[in-house]
């Protein structure tokens, strides 16, 4: 454990200094590039760049490739290559619209890394219960597991700050739980993800600097999905990640089809005059979480982020309950 | 509003619980004879179509447990 100490302490630095310090200077080429989109949910006309993709990428390689030059794992390599190959799929969307089905069929494809190198175990843990053998089920799991998390994370990245701010709370919750059940190894390797995701709320939080895109979104969700797989932590993984699987679940209920938000006819929030959000009695409009968070009342966006902030510290002392109860069987 | 959403994550936190006790002892045991080389695939072609049915079952209790908890709210 104590040897561990150093490439732990290097890949969490690293992880967070190279996105503090790569995003100003994306900043400055998307905006000389025109990249940006006009901020909704701002009274005045206030444009803000993306994506910040590429900065979390590349924190997310720097820290990794340390922590593979000391441990050599392929799991750090699996989690690489898919975390990479979510970035190349949310950076194609980014740059191009593509239609509802792209994202999911292109983020399974990115998950056959995991599958190749081996990184998985078959036997899914649940807790009270012990563990169940699925073999050729498992596969299946995988394949959907990127997506899922990858779209999670996306779906949830509406508000200045909420993506990257949710993503700290739920991976630092992750990796506790990691550390809990005393698979050290991965719970060092999933704390570059909180450590990145940290370092660009600094930008992205209200009001924001800049936005994650489709590129940053995917990449922090499919990365967190392989740290599940890898770990064998899929089930914990889930209830850190409830808020966000509520508003997918919420979300797909009421529209009950796949389809990219873009595609959505009805306006779930408007504003009020002083520029708060307030839920629409639109009936083509979905419901999302962040509807029924305003359904008591119009709020800020300010204290609709920490409103959700709250639910996933909720979500992640679930976790570490779940955690504790991995180690006790009935 | 806000103690429904926290509910609402705790019914979804048991659901999962409780789920995960059904999957693990009554799906995991599953096990097929007869088959030759094949009965471990043939089981868990078993097991996969129990699971996906599970899964719609807790899909459908999730919803009713949803409109059970935000009945107000969405009707919106």
């Amino acid at each position: 454990m104590i040897d561990l100490l150093i490439p732990t302490m290097i890949s969490c630095i690293v992880a967070f200094v190279v996105v503090f310090v790569m995003t100003p200077p994306l900043m400055k080429i998307l905006q000389k590039n025109n990249l940006a989109v006009k901020d909704m949910n701002k009274k005045e006309d206030v444009m803000v760049v993306r994506p910040g993709g590429p900065a979390i990428i590349t924190g997310i390689i720097a820290s990794e490739i340390v922590l593979y030059a000391f441990l050599q794992m392929n799991e750090i390599l699996a989690i690489l290559i898919t975390t990479s190959a979510a970035f190349v799929v949310g950076y194609v969307d980014d740059r191009k619209v593509m239609g509802g089905w792209f994202k999911p069929v292109a983020l399974a494809v990115s998950a056959i890394p995991i599958i190749v190198l081996g990184a998985y175990d078959t036997d899914l843990a649940f807790p009270l219960f012990g563990t169940v053998q699925i073999p050729a089920l498992y596969l299946v799991l995988i394949i959907f597991m990127i997506p899922i998390t990858g779209n999670t994370i996306n779906s949830i990245d509406v508000l200045n700050g909420v993506a990257s701010g949710f993503m700290v709370i739920a991976s630092f919750s992750l990796s506790i739980c990691l550390f809990i059940i005393q698979n050290y190894e991965i719970a060092i390797v999933s704390l570059p993800l909180g450590f990145v995701s940290l370092a660009f709320y600094k930008y992205h939080k209200v009001p924001s600097k800049i936005f994650p895109g489709d590129s940053g979104a995917l990449t922090l969700g499919a990365m967190y999905g392989a740290i599940a797989i890898v770990g064998g932590v899929e089930i914990i993984a889930a209830i850190a990640l409830l808020p966000a699987v509520i508003n997918s679940f919420l979300f797909l209920s009421s529209v009950k089809r796949v389809v990219e938000h873009r595609q959505i006819k009805g306006k779930p929030v408007d504003h009020t005059d002083d520029f708060r959000l307030k839920a629409t009695g639109d009936k083509k409009a979905p419901v999302t979480l962040v509807r029924l968070i305003l359904a008591g009342g119009p709020l800020f966006e300010k204290q609709v982020g920490h409103m959700i902030f709250k639910l996933t510290i909720f979500s992640g002392v679930l976790a570490v309950i779940t955690a504790f109860m991995m180690g006790v069987a009935l | 509003m806000k103690s429904g959403l926290f509910g609402f994550l705790f019914g979804m936190w048991v659901l999962i619980i409780v789920g995960g006790g059904i999957v693990v002892t009554i799906l995991g045991p599953i096990t097929i004879s007869g088959f030759g080389d094949y009965n471990w695939f043939i089981a868990s072609v078993i097991k996969t179509i129990v699971a996906l049915v599970l899964v719609v079952i807790w899909i459908l209790i999730l919803s009713k447990l949803k409109n059970w908890i935000f009945k107000k709210e969405i009707k919106l």
